[in-house]
C-alpha cells in the first residue's frame, strides 16, 4: 500500500516533469509555478487531476486497442448476429459493470480532493492581513491600500506590491464591465462585478513579479488589462509603502516645472490625479508616482521616456480604443510633460 | 365512383407499381420554382436544412482560421480589436446557434421518418417554417457582419458589456435577434420531433425497439423545450434594456448582471448536450452496423441518455465559479458536473463492448467514430478536471477551456456528424462517397485537430487567457500558438476535400443500392434515395433491427390512401394502430409567414412599432396557411369511416 501511494507519488511528479518541460518553465504567468500556498494548493490538486485522468484516458484507450485487435474482420455484406445468436454475454457484462463501478470511484474520489482543496484554500490565516481594494476598470486597474488610519491610505494602479509571507485581502469591485483578477502564481481568478463585491485571500511566499491580467472578456482592450504583483520582504513593502503615502515630489529642475504647469492647465488634469497638487480627477490612473512603475497603460509598454511621449501623442496607436485621447501639444510641451512625469517617482 | 371512392382506393399487399406510382405523386413536392418554394416534404427541406447547418460550419471556420493567423506570431498587427472581436463573437455564434444545434436537427429532420418507418415528419408544413426562419436569421447576421455592424461582445454576450451603456449601436441587438430566430425555430423542430417519435412509429415500433439515434434526439428535443425559453427570455430582457430603456440588468437601477448569466447557462450548458447527445446517437447508429451485432445494452444506452438529459439541467453554474456565488452551492455544482460523466462512461463501455465482441468491417464511418474514443474522451476528461471549483478557478476563461470544449465538441459530435454524413450519403443520394478521399479527409482533420487544440491546453495553463487578439512575444507562448494555427489549417484543408468528395461523388460515386452498408435500421430497407412516400407500404416492426430479423408476419401496413396524402398514427407506449390522419399539402404561405416574420424580428431591432404593425402582415400570413381548401376537406370527409 505505502509502495503503491509512492509510486503514485512518483508517477505524478513525472508527469507534471514531462508536463512543465512541454510547456517550458516561464514563471511569469503559469499555472504549474506556484509562489504562495493558495496556488500551490491549486498545483497539488491538478498534479492528482492529471493523473487520474489520464490513467484513465490510457485504459479507456487500451481497452478500444485490444477489442480492435482481437475483433475478427467482416464485410458489409455478412450477416450480423441477432441477439438470440448471441447469448447472454456474461463476460462483457461484468466487464462494463466493473469498469463503470470503477469509473464512479474515481470521480468521488475527484470530488473529495475537490472538496479538500476548497477547504484549505479557505484556511489560510487572515492574521496581520494586508487588505487593498482593487476597482476594475475598462481597460486599467486602480488598487487602494487600506489602513485602519485613514491618512496612511493611497493609491495606486495597475502595479500591486505585497508584503511575502504576508497574507493580503483584495477587496474586488468594478466601475464599468465584468472583469476578472488573475495573477496565476498567487492564486485562481475571482470575477469584478458592477454592483457586487468580492474579496480574493492569498499569500506570496517567495519574491518576485507575477504576472496577471484580465480573464473575463471585457471590450475592446481585454487583451492590453495586465497588472504586475511586486512580492517584496517586508521590510522593502514598507519602506515603498511609504514612499506612496507620500505627496508627488515637487521637482525645481525647470524642465519639469513646466511640464507641471502644462499637465494642470491641459486636458491631462481632467481625468488623473496626483497627490499633493490639484490634480485629483479619478477617472484614469493616479500618476503620484507614475515613474516607479514598470509599465504604462496595465501592461502596454515599457515603461520609458520615449514610450511615455509616444503614449501621450497617440494612445490610439499602441492601445486602439483606449479612454485617452490623443494630445496635440507641441513637442516643446509633450517633452517638458514627460519630464514631469518623469520626476513623480 | 364518385371522385370520394377514387380516393378511398386502398393499396393492397403487396403494393404495386401502380400503388407506387400513385403514392409518389401523391408526396411529391410540385416541380418549378414555385413548388420549390412550396416544399414541405420532410426530405427536401432536412437536405436543405444540412446543406444551410453546412455552409455556416464553413463560413465559422473561415472566421477561426482568420483568427488563428491572428494569433500564429505574437504582437501580430493582421487583425485589429475591433475585428477580432466580431470574429470570435460570430465564429461562436455560428457554431453554437447556427451550425451545432440545428445540423443535429436537421439530419434528424431527413433521417427520423426513414427510421421510423414514418411517410412523413409531424407538421410538415410547420417543418418548412422553421427552416426560413433559421435561414433568414443566420442571413440577417451575417449580412450585419459584412455591413460591419457584427456583434462584439461574445457569443455569452455578457451584461453589461453588452448592454446599452458599453455596447452602443445596433451590433448587439442583432445578436439578441438571432437567438431569438435560432430559438424559434430550434423550438419548433423540438415539437415536431416529439410528435414524430411519439405518434408516427410504425406498427410494432415500441419503446424498446426504436433507434437509438431516434432515442437521443427525442431526450434532446424535450431538453430543448425546457431549456431554451431560458434563453429567450434572457435575450428578450437584454434587447428590452437596450432598446426601450427597461432595467433587467442595470445594477445601478435594481437590476443584476448576474442574473444573466443565470439565466444564459440555464440554457447553455443544456446546449452543449443538445450537440453531444446526437453524437452519441449517430454512434450508436454506425457502431452495431460496422460490427455485425446490435448494440450491446440498448436499455442501459437508453437509460444513460435520459440521465444525461435530466443532469444537464443541474450543472449550469460551473460556468460561473469564479464569480461570488455562495461557495457550499459551487461544490454541489462540483458534484453534479462529475457525475454526468457517469451516464456518458456506460455508452462509452457498452460501445467498447459492442466493438470487442463484434466483427468490425473498417470503413470510413467507423474511422470518424473511432475518433470519438481519442478526442471524446479526453475532452470529458478535462470537463471533470473543470468542474472542480478550486481548479477551475485557474484554468477557466484560458486556452484550456477553448481546448476542452473543441475536444468535446467536435470529439463528441462534430467527427462522429461527419462519420454519420458518410454513413447515410449514399441513403440520400444513391451513391456512396469515395472511400480514398474519405481516409485523407479523415487523417488530416484527426492529425489537424489535435495539432489546432492540443497545444492550447499547455498555453492555458502558461495563462493565456481566452478572447485576446494579440499577445506579448515574451510569454513563451508564440511555439504552442504557431503549432495551433497550422493545426487549423489542416482541419481547414480536410473540410475542402470532404466538399470535393460530397460533390464528386453525387455525380460519380459509386451507386449504393438500397442497403450498402448492411445496417439493420429501417431506413436500409427503402430504396435510396428513399421515394417521396418514404415506403411504399409501412413495415410492421418485430425487433429493434428490423433489416436483420428474419421475415416474419404480417411484414407491412395495408390499407392507406395511395392518392391521398394519408399517415398511420400509432400509441405511444407500444405503437398500436391508431387513426388515419389526414397531412397537409405544399403551400407557399410557410415562407410568405417567415418572411413577415423576419420583418417582424429584423425591424423591431430599429424601432419597437415594428412589433405592431409588422403583427398585420404576419397575422395575414398565418391566416391564409391555415385557410381551409374545400379541395383538401372533401378528400378528408371521403377518407373518414364511422367506427
Amino acid at each position: 500500500m505505502a509502495t503503491s501511494a509512492s509510486t503514485l507519488r512518483w508517477l505524478a511528479a513525472c508527469g507534471s516533469v514531462v508536463l512543465a518541460a512541454a510547456v517550458r518553465a516561464e514563471p511569469l504567468q503559469s499555472v504549474l509555478a506556484p509562489a504562495g500556498p493558495q496556488a500551490a494548493h491549486l498545483k497539488d490538486l491538478w498534479d492528482v487531476m492529471l493523473l487520474v485522468c489520464t490513467g484513465v484516458f490510457v485504459a479507456v484507450l487500451v481497452a478500444v486497442g485490444i477489442a480492435l485487435w482481437r475483433a475478427p474482420r467482416a464485410d458489409s455484406s455478412q450477416r450480423a448476429s441477432l441477439p438470440q445468436e448471441l447469448g447472454p454475454q456474461r463476460g462483457a457484462r461484468r466487464s462494463v459493470l466493473s469498469a463503470v463501478v470503477a469509473s464512479t470511484l474515481l470521480l468521488l474520489f475527484l470530488i473529495v480532493a475537490s472538496v479538500f482543496t476548497d477547504r484549505a484554500l479557505a484556511r489560510l490565516s487572515l492574521h496581520d492581513a494586508l487588505h487593498i481594494e482593487v476597482t476594475a476598470n475598462q481597460w486599467w486597474w486602480e488598487a487602494r491600500y487600506d489602513d485602519a488610519q485613514a491618512s496612511r491610505m493611497f493609491n495606486t494602479a495597475n502595479e500591486l506590491h505585497i508584503p511575502t509571507g504576508r497574507p493580503v485581502v483584495l477587496t474586488l469591485r468594478s466601475n464599468d464591465v465584468i472583469h476578472s483578477f488573475w495573477v496565476p502564481a498567487l492564486h485562481g481568478k475571482k470575477d469584478l462585478i458592477p454592483g457586487r463585491t468580492s474579496t480574493l485571500r492569498l499569500q506570496a511566499d517567495q519574491a518576485g513579479t507575477y504576472r496577471g491580467q484580465c480573464a473575463e472578456f471585457c471590450g475592446y482592450q481585454h487583451t492590453t488589462m495586465a497588472l504586475l504583483v511586486m512580492a517584496e520582504p517586508p521590510a522593502q513593502y514598507e519602506a515603498w509603502a511609504d514612499h506612496q503615502r507620500a505627496t508627488a515630489a515637487l521637482s525645481q529642475e525647470p524642465q519639469a516645472a513646466r511640464g507641471r504647469h502644462i499637465f494642470m492647465t491641459t486636458t491631462c488634469v481632467m481625468c488623473h490625479s496626483i497627490q499633493g497638487t490639484d490634480a485629483s480627477a479619478r477617472r484614469g490612473p493616479d500618476l503620484t508616482h507614475v515613474a516607479q512603475r514598470q509599465t504604462l497603460a496595465a501592461g502596454a509598454l515599457p515603461n520609458t521616456p520615449e514610450n511615455l511621449e509616444r503614449w501621450i501623442r497617440n494612445p490610439q496607436h499602441i492601445k486602439p480604443g483606449a479612454n485617452m485621447p490623443p494630445s496635440d501639444l507641441p513637442t516643446d510641451d509633450l517633452k517638458a510633460l514627460v519630464a514631469y512625469l518623469g520626476s513623480l517617482q | 365512383m364518385n371522385a370520394g371512392s377514387e380516393a378511398v382506393r386502398r393499396n393492397s399487399v403487396p403494393p404495386t407499381a401502380a400503388d407506387a406510382q400513385a403514392l409518389e405523386a401523391t408526396w411529391r413536392d410540385p416541380p418549378g420554382a414555385m413548388g420549390w418554394l412550396s416544399a414541405v416534404n420532410h426530405k427536401a427541406i432536412g437536405k436543405r436544412f444540412i446543406l444551410t447547418a453546412f455552409g455556416f460550419f464553413v463560413a465559422g471556420g473561415f472566421l477561426a482560421l482568420l483568427m488563428r493567423l491572428q494569433l500564429a506570431r505574437p504582437e501580430n498587427k493582421l487583425i485589429g480589436p475591433d475585428l477580432y472581436n466580431q470574429l470570435f463573437t460570430m465564429h461562436g455564434t455560428t457554431m453554437m446557434f447556427l451550425f451545432a444545434v440545428p445540423v443535429m436537427q436537421a439530419v434528424s429532420v431527413y433521417l427520423v421518418p426513414l427510421m421510423i418507418g414514418s411517410r412523413s415528419v409531424a407538421f410538415p408544413r410547420m417543418n418548412a417554417f422553421a427552416y426560413w426562419i433559421y435561414l433568414f436569421g443566420g442571413l440577417m447576421l451575417y449580412v450585419a457582419f459584412v455591413l460591419n455592424i457584427g456583434p462584439d461582445a461574445g457569443w455569452f454576450s455578457y451584461v453589461p458589456l453588452a448592454g446599452p451603456e458599453y455596447s452602443p449601436g445596433k451590433r448587439v441587438d442583432f445578436w439578441a435577434q438571432l437567438v431569438t430566430f435560432t430559438e424559434l425555430s430550434g423550438l419548433l423542430e423540438a415539437v415536431i420531433l416529439i410528435v414524430t417519435v411519439f405518434k408516427l412509429r410504425a406498427p410494432g415500433m415500441t419503446l424498446n425497439r426504436i433507434p437509438l439515434f431516434v432515442w437521443g434526439m427525442l431526450v434532446t428535443a424535450f431538453m430543448v423545450i425546457f431549456a431554451m425559453p431560458s434563453v429567450m427570455l434572457a435575450s428578450t430582457a437584454l434587447i428590452m434594456d437596450r432598446l426601450v430603456g427597461t432595467h433587467f440588468y442595470n445594477p445601478g437601477e435594481g437590476g443584476d448582471a448576474v442574473l444573466w448569466q443565470h439565466l444564459f447557462w440555464f440554457f447553455g450548458h443544456p446546449e452543449v448536450y443538445f450537440i453531444f447527445i446526437p453524437g452519441l446517437g449517430f454512434m450508436s447508429s454506425i457502431i452495431p452496423t460496422f460490427s455485425r451485432r446490435p448494440i450491446y445494452g440498448y436499455t442501459a444506452m437508453v437509460l444513460a441518455l435520459i440521465a444525461t438529459g435530466f443532469l444537464a439541467f443541474g450543472l449550469w453554474v460551473h460556468h460561473m465559479f469564479a464569480t461570488n456565488l455562495p461557495e457550499m452551492g459551487k461544490s454541489f455544482f462540483t458534484a453534479a458536473s462529475m457525475l454526468i460523466a457517469i451516464p456518458s462512461a456506460v455508452q462509452i463501455f457498452c460501445w467498447i463492448a459492442t466493438l470487442w465482441t463484434g466483427k468490425l468491417v473498417f470503413k470510413t464511418p467507423l474511422l470518424f467514430v473511432l475518433a470519438f474514443f481519442v478526442i471524446l474522451v479526453l475532452g470529458g476528461l478535462t470537463g471533470v478536471m473543470l468542474a472542480s471549483v478550486p481548479l477551475d478557478l485557474q484554468v477557466h476563461d484560458t486556452y484550456f477551456v477553448v481546448a476542452h470544449l473543441h475536444y468535446v465538441l467536435i470529439g463528441g459530435a462534430v467527427f462522429p456528424l461527419f462519420g454519420a454524413i458518410y454513413y447515410w450519403y449514399p441513403k440520400i443520394t444513391g451513391r456512396l462517397m469515395s472511400e480514398r478521399l474519405g481516409r485523407w479527409n479523415f487523417w488530416l482533420f484527426f492529425i489537424g485537430f489535435n495539432g489546432a487544440f492540443f497545444p492550447m491546453h499547455l498555453l492555458g495553463l502558461q495563462g493565456m487567457p481566452r478572447r485576446v487578439y494579440t499577445y506579448p512575444g515574451d510569454m513563451g507562448w508564440s511555439t504552442m500558438n504557431a503549432i495551433a494555427s497550422v493545426g487549423a489549417l489542416m482541419i481547414g484543408v480536410s473540410v475542402l476535400i470532404f466538399i470535393v468528395n460530397v460533390v464528386r461523388s453525387r455525380r460519380s460515386g459509386e451507386l449504393a443500392g438500397s442497403d450498402p452498408w448492411g445496417g439493420g435500421t429501417l431506413e436500409w430497407s427503402t430504396a435510396s434515395p428513399p421515394s417521396a412516400c418514404n415506403f411504399e407500404a409501412i413495415p410492421v416492426v418485430h425487433g429493434a433491427y428490423p433489416v436483420w430479423e428474419p421475415r416474419r408476419e404480417p411484414t407491412h401496413v395495408a390499407g392507406l390512401a395511395v392518392n391521398s396524402r394519408e399517415v398511420l398514427t400509432t400509441t405511444v407506449l407500444d405503437a398500436e394502430p391508431d387513426t388515419r390522419m389526414p397531412f397537409p399539402t405544399p403551400t407557399i404561405w410557410p415562407l410568405v409567414s417567415a418572411l413577415a416574420t423576419t420583418g417582424l424580428f429584423v425591424g423591431s431591432v430599429f424601432t419597437p412599432w415594428a412589433v405592431v404593425w409588422v403583427a398585420l402582415p404576419v397575422a395575414a400570413a398565418m391566416t391564409a396557411w391555415f385557410w381551409p381548401k374545400r379541395q383538401d376537406t372533401n378528400a378528408s370527409v371521403a377518407l373518414e369511416r364511422a367506427p
